[in-house]
């Protein structure tokens, strides 16, 4: 019998989920779900009176719907809790208008905005939103509330789908691209080209010149850095800074991107102690899912959203 | 007297030998990662097929974003300068030279003599380039010829609004998924690069006569959007994809004669000349 073999993918990262031990929700009043629908990645995350219940991170599929379905049915997958027993649902992200839980929809600036000032506190003045497909960097004000914004849609350079190109190309795992990029003995000059089409060629040609691959990768994370780094000059960097997505987790685009800067990013912890105590997973990529959900409970208890629960 | 002309660009080479201006021979090959090995190997292919030795040649000079590659020339002139010099001999009306390879896009404002007046470059972003073609062909699985036929089929204007190309590349699959043909995709490709070139050469101001040269030139599909798009007419010469070659030989054969008549202009250029005792010891 022939044995079937899979190819490996490197640029595809784990999805995971969970749900909150310490909280009942049959106890809870009002339950709000936000799912935010990105070009790369799908999160749903339930918050039980304005806190974090359980969320799903999954991989946005070639349809919207079906990715915001999957996203909340692996968010609820250890939990009793249903979609029915949800009072509302905000939908966010590239994706948003085509959740269809969803009773409204909220840009992903405001919400990574919101999201970021629940995840890592009111000091927060900064936040770098790293997506699949776009980055922005937007300052904000102690109630997380948008201020103004500088965004890249346009282009692939500095965005996660760009690393995901690159994680491709050298069949490095995506996670281990950070660690690997600072075992180098002097850090390399960074890859010159900003077109991830034309990095890829310069890419293929460090590697048949024999440069070592974390080289190539401290070089890739360099040439990210550098591209953010000139989005948020143009807005203004503000301390508390903090970077939610995917990219956060780099941290070898992060420390880079650091030292260019001569600002620190925020540790990534929860601003909240009980939350950090209990070691509740923080996941960047959670922080618009976070907003949406926290923008439901908003609305319902100013009367602009009613209870669609049905159980 | 022997010249010749060599073009080394993002994608391919192009060699041109010419004896007082006619072509003795010519070729073209991938340039690959490495690029002056692929450089030597088809220079000495071009020389041996037109019955040459190195010897023979008087002098070379490179052009092209890998001129530098090229480790026997006498010496090297910008691309936008190759092309002007290649279209104006052979079209002496042309005004404006659009030029669009594998990795570089740009237009020139060229004098009657076949200066170049000014200039506008795309070379940072692979959007207005034969690039991203090729990485649409790749994801419409056809080849770039195909995909240039088909192009010409489709009556719908369909548009691609990513700019990017590994955006482009998802939004082409998102196309294909929903059943749309792939004419009208090839169309709506070449409607999307002729689009951001027509900016470039607008930035030089496009007044006729304009020459398109380059290896999308070749690309009918991609010269028939350009010419919708800039609502002028636009000439493609034969063989697009050696202009570049020939105005480094034709610059070759300048230098030659200047070198004849002043030998000032000879020591200006030490650099130069030392690399003309190296190549006459290895041919």
């Amino acid at each position: 019998m022939a044995e079937e073999v899979k190819t490996a993918q490197f640029w595809r990262w784990p999805e995971t989920n969970w749900v909150n031990p310490d909280i009942d929700w049959r106890r809870g009043k009002l339950i709000t779900a936000g799912v935010d629908v990105g070009s790369v990645s799908t999160q749903a995350v339930v918050m039980v009176d304005g806190e974090f219940f359980a969320y799903g991170n999954t991989r946005t599929g070639s349809d919207s719907p079906d990715s915001a379905r999957k996203g909340m049915d692996f968010a609820l997958k250890k939990s009793d809790l249903k979609v029915e027993n949800i009072d509302t649902c905000i939908g966010t992200g590239y994706g948003r208008v085509n959740v269809p839980m969803a009773q409204q929809s909220i840009t992903e600036i405001s919400c990574h905005a919101r999201g970021a000032n629940f995840m890592y506190g009111p000091e927060v003045r900064t936040v770098m939103d790293m997506g699949g497909q776009d980055c922005k960097a937007i300052n904000v004000d102690d109630g997380g509330k948008v201020l103004n914004f500088m965004m890249n849609d346009k282009c692939a350079a500095g965005t996660g789908r760009g690393m995901e190109v690159f994680a491709d190309l050298i069949r490095v795992p995506v996670w281990e691209i950070g660690p690997r990029s600072f075992k180098i003995q002097k850090e390399p000059p960074m890859i010159s080209s900003t077109c991830v089409v034309f990095a890829k060629s310069e890419v293929v040609g460090l590697l048949e010149a024999g440069t070592p691959e974390n080289d190539i990768m401290a070089a890739y994370c360099s040439a990210m850095a550098h591209r953010i780094l000139e989005l948020l000059n143009r807005l203004g960097v503000k301390e508390k800074f903090v970077i939610t997505g995917g990219i956060a987790k780099n941290e070898g685009v992060v420390r880079r991107l650091e030292k260019e800067l001569g600002i620190k990013t925020a540790d990534r912890v929860w601003y909240k102690n009980e939350y950090a105590d209990r070691g509740y997973p923080f996941d960047t990529q959670l922080a618009g899912a976070i907003g949406a959900a926290l923008f439901g409970n908003v609305l319902l208890k100013t009367g602009k959203a009613r209870s669609v629960r049905k159980a | 007297m022997i010249v010749a002309g060599i073009e080394v660009g993002g994608k391919n080479v192009h060699i041109v030998v010419q004896k007082d201006g006619q072509t003795l021979g010519k070729a073209a090959s991938p340039t690959g990662i490495k690029k002056a090995e692929a450089v030597e190997a088809l220079y000495d292919e071009v020389l041996k097929k037109a019955g040459l030795t190195r010897k023979d040649v008087a002098r070379v000079v490179a052009t092209g974003s890998a001129a530098k590659r090229v480790s026997f020339a006498n010496g090297s002139i910008p691309d936008a300068t190759a092309d002007a010099r290649g279209v104006i001999k052979r079209f002496p009306s042309t005004r404006t030279v659009i030029a669009v390879g594998a990795e570089e896009g740009r237009a020139m404002k060229v004098s009657p003599e076949g200066e170049v007046i000014d200039f506008a470059i795309n070379e940072k972003c692979a959007a207005g380039t034969g690039t991203f073609i090729e990485a649409m062909s790749r994801a419409l699985e056809v080849s770039v010829e195909e995909m240039s036929k088909i192009a010409m089929e489709s009556t719908r204007n369909l548009s691609i609004n990513a700019q990017c190309a590994v955006f482009g590349e998802s939004e082409v699959v998102s196309l294909i998924h929903q059943k749309t043909p792939k004419s009208d995709i090839a169309r709506a490709v070449m409607n999307a690069i002729a689009g951001r070139i027509g900016s470039v050469a607008r930035a030089v101001g496009l007044e006729k006569d304009i020459v398109m040269v380059g290896g999308l030139a070749k690309n009918a599909g991609f010269v028939d959007s350009l010419r919708k798009t800039i609502e002028m007419e636009v000439t493609v010469p034969d063989d697009p994809d050696y202009v570049g070659a020939l105005g480094a030989a034709e610059a070759a054969l300048a230098r030659v004669i200047a070198e004849e008549v002043n030998e000032r202009e000879v020591e200006k250029e030490p650099a130069t000349e030392g690399k003309v005792s190296s190549r006459r010891n290895d041919g």
